[in-house]
């Protein structure tokens, strides 16, 4: 089963570095990753899919990303109920002579059409991952030419919970470390 | 801005700040992008000490060794470019061993940043892998606090290097001087403080059923301060004790529980007692693979509890039984009066059989015509009463060192474990000495360790440290010899290594120097050095296919060592295996 964690980490320049160069020197297999701002100013949210089998790697993975300085907490949501999306870009080779066989196929995924040159048609998507392959597998014979993914971004459902980063023992859920601590230490 | 408040620069703050943190020796090497914070340094010579390295490698062996030696954070100082890339081996060096360090560098200015300027590199980027935490300072008014952040991440949890860039511009630049007093508190760095109660129980638990436990005494026992509770721990239910290569010192070795160094090159005893244990207690250790041997057969029949800082050494090699996420004092001052007092007479009965066989093999009590390497460590044990700080270099003599000269106290042999550093010898010892004033202190190196990192003899010389150094002379890279000898038929690819004549070497630099190749010759000789105020050097010419016993072959059980060969099947190459 794949891994998914979502890291708060500070918004600082080398900090995707030194998440992506702790995998590489780890040995860590890391399928995406991807970093926006959170809801806190100088914290960034991230999203890591890594695909490790092996549970004792996953969980020293777990750990060698909480020992960065730079790294606030850590969360494995991977059995966790949560919402996953990720967002696709598909260029294809089809004008506007395929637009009705391409809107039915685009119809069942939710998908729309973004740009339509003669002979050029970008499609966008916003989905859960197994949904993305399938739209990709179903426009395959409308020649894609491109694409772009974004790499999934995942949230817990339900009450925001609080984080917790300095107990390897605690509980999952237990407090030890609020927003309210984390924006007092913005420069 | 009134009058009272004065404006620092850059350079100044950097100094004003190691000063405040404490410092009173840095070792450093000055270049074009740190030429502002040599310039300060002129002002501050009364509070710190500078000491003028040859190379870079050597300034950071030299923090490493004053750091280790003492237990504070050692600092070392270079340019940018290649005074910094120099560096990156002794960060390395430090944090595999978890040594306390701080890195200033000077780096090229900020508005060249970027552009491939003259010495420029990246070594904010390219220490991430080797440091445990990098900065690069982009703003005058955070250089005090990030230097104060950088001597706090080296020092507290699990020790480390941190190296702080700082561009040229901002060593000019100029502000006010404030240093924080407020305790460092990083968002996302938590070193434990506390721990978890439910697990003293389960832990006293799992030691009071114990049999035939064993504990594995590792560095953190020396950087935790934790001597005192193991020995405590040791005492109350009679629990033997190995200890790894760095743990060596921790626990007195001349304790008859202390059972001697585990792993590759430990004693057959030590590694027997693992394997049979009923119950493993790793103290601040991370089972590397140098003590294990093959993790499938490593301990079968012991549970295991692990205590340790960093959680994400636990469970990486050896799955546990018990983690203990925590600092090993702390947890072994609540533990300890759980433990029920035992006498486990049959366990450590049954260890000590094991030692007999072992004796008879000893190189020691093997005639010999040649002088061998392991009596010339004993006889440096004799000639400094068991007391000196050690330095030892990597290879052979490091493992000889470890298995005949006993430590009974912390802090008493500095050597490069975790990266197996040559050259680490010499300048470490050095750095050592700025804090070891009382101790005799002794470099133990071989012929191809010294020639990585002689040209600190000068640095040695300019400083006048009082450092003994003894060179053990095989003409061969020697545990590399052993390895072609045991695994690739004896085809010695490129081991034989010529040295220069060493005395005449050493007389260059100015040193009082000495040669020896007889037994009688070692002591007298020993007491020539031990008089001299300042380095001298000996070297030792000993027999050049002598190997280091008992192996642990890599990628077999610790059980399966090669031993040295019985005397009475005569001095011949065969391998023999343990039986146990």
């Amino acid at each position: 089963m794949k891994q998914t964690l979502i890291a708060l980490v500070e918004d600082k320049p080398g900090v995707l570095n030194r998440v992506a160069s702790l995998f590489r020197r780890r040995n860590f297999n890391i399928e995406s990753l991807s970093v926006g701002k959170s809801e806190m100013p100088g914290v960034s949210r991230m999203t890591i899919v890594a695909n490790e089998p092996d549970s004792h790697k996953r969980g020293n993975l777990y750990f060698n990303l909480l020992k960065l300085v730079n790294v606030i907490a850590v969360k494995d949501v991977s059995s966790l109920p949560c919402i996953s999306r990720e967002t696709i870009l598909v260029k294809m080779e089809s004008g506007p002579s395929q637009l009705n066989e391409l809107n039915e196929v685009i119809k069942k995924f939710g998908a729309r059409i973004v740009d339509m040159g003669t002979e050029s048609t970008i499609v966008e998507a916003m989905d859960e991952e197994s949904a993305i392959n399938d739209l990709i597998e179903s426009l395959k014979h409308f020649k894609i030419t491109e694409i772009m993914r974004t790499g999934k971004i995942a949230m817990r459902k339900g009450k925001t919970h609080q984080v917790s980063s300095s107990k390897i023992n605690s509980e999952p859920d237990d407090l030890s470390w609020t927003p309210d601590h984390i924006t007092a230490y913005q420069n | 801005m009134n009058q009272s408040t004065k404006l620092l620069t850059g350079a100044e703050i950097v100094w004003e700040s190691l000063i405040k943190e404490g410092v009173e020796v840095v070792f450093g090497y000055p270049g074009g992008a740190i030429l502002p914070t040599y310039d300060a340094l002129n002002k501050y010579r009364d509070k710190v000490h500078h000491v003028l390295v040859r190379h870079e490698q050597g300034a950071t062996h030299m923090a490493d060794g004053y750091a280790r030696s003492s237990g504070k954070v050692g600092v070392a100082i270079a340019t940018s470019g290649p005074g910094a890339t120099n560096m990156i081996t002794g960060m390395a060096t430090a944090i595999l061993d978890s040594s306390p360090m701080v890195c200033i560098t000077g780096q090229v200015s900020s508005s060249v940043i970027g552009s491939d300027a003259f010495q420029e590199v990246d070594i904010t980027g390219a220490s991430i892998p080797v440091t445990k935490h990098s900065y690069l300072v982009t703003d005058i008014k955070k250089l005090a606090s990030t230097i104060r952040e950088a001597f706090f991440v080296a020092r507290t949890g699990r020790p480390g290097p941190v190296l702080v860039d700082i561009p040229k511009d901002i060593q000019n630049e100029t502000t006010e001087f404030i240093y924080p007093t407020d305790p460092v508190s990083l968002p996302g760095y938590h070193p434990p403080t506390e721990t978890n109660e439910s697990h003293l129980q389960e832990f006293a638990d799992m030691v009071n059923a114990a049999k035939k436990p064993v504990i594995l005494a590792g560095h953190g026992v020396l950087l935790s301060g934790a001597c005192k509770e193991v020995m405590e721990l040791a005492e109350k239910a009679s629990i033997p004790i190995a200890t790894t290569l760095l743990g060596i010192g921790g626990v007195p070795d001349s304790h008859p529980l202390v059972l001697g160094m585990m792993g590759m090159h430990g004693e057959s005893w030590v590694n027997h007692a693992i394997q049979d244990a009923d119950l493993l207690i790793a103290c601040g250790m991370r089972f590397d693979d140098r003590v294990t041997g093959t993790l499938k057969t490593y301990s079968p029949n012991s549970k295991k509890i692990h205590i340790e800082i960093d959680a994400s050494e636990i469970n990486k090699n050896v799955l546990v039984d018990l983690a203990v996420h925590a600092d090993l004092g702390t947890v072994l001052r609540q533990v300890n009066p759980l433990i029920q007092p035992s006498k486990k007479l049959d366990w450590v009965e049954t260890i000590s059989s094991w030692n007999k066989d072992s004796q008879v093999r000893d190189i020691l009590n093997i005639k010999s015509e040649r002088l061998m390497a392991a009596q010339v460590i004993r006889e440096i044990w004799e000639g400094t009463d068991g007391k000196a700080l050690i330095v030892t270099d990597v290879g052979q003599h490091q493992m000889l060192e470890a298995q005949y000269y006993q430590h009974d106290e912390p802090r008493t042999l500095l050597t490069s474990g975790g990266l197996g550093t040559m050259g680490f010898s010499l300048p470490a010892a050095i750095g050592a000495s700025f804090h070891e004033k009382e101790r005799e202190i002794w470099v133990i190196v071989g012929d191809g360790s010294f020639q990585m990192m002689l040209m600190e003899l000068a640095t040695a010389m300019q400083e006048n440290v009082n450092i003994n150094i003894a060179i053990i002379n095989n003409g061969y890279l020697g545990m590399v010899r052993q390895w072609q000898e045991l695994f690739y038929d004896a085809r010695y690819a490129e081991t034989p290594i010529s040295s220069p004549d060493f005395v005449k070497l050493a007389e260059a630099y100015g040193l009082p120097a000495y040669r020896v190749d007889s037994l009688d010759n070692i002591i007298p000789t020993m007491k020539l050095s031990q008089k001299t105020k300042g380095p001298s050097l000996i070297e030792f010419i000993v027999e050049e296919h002598d190997m280091v016993y008992p192996m642990v072959p890599a990628g077999v059980g610790l059980h399966e060592m090669i031993q040295r060969p019985h005397p009475k099947n005569g001095q011949t190459k065969n391998q023999e295996k343990s039986v146990l």
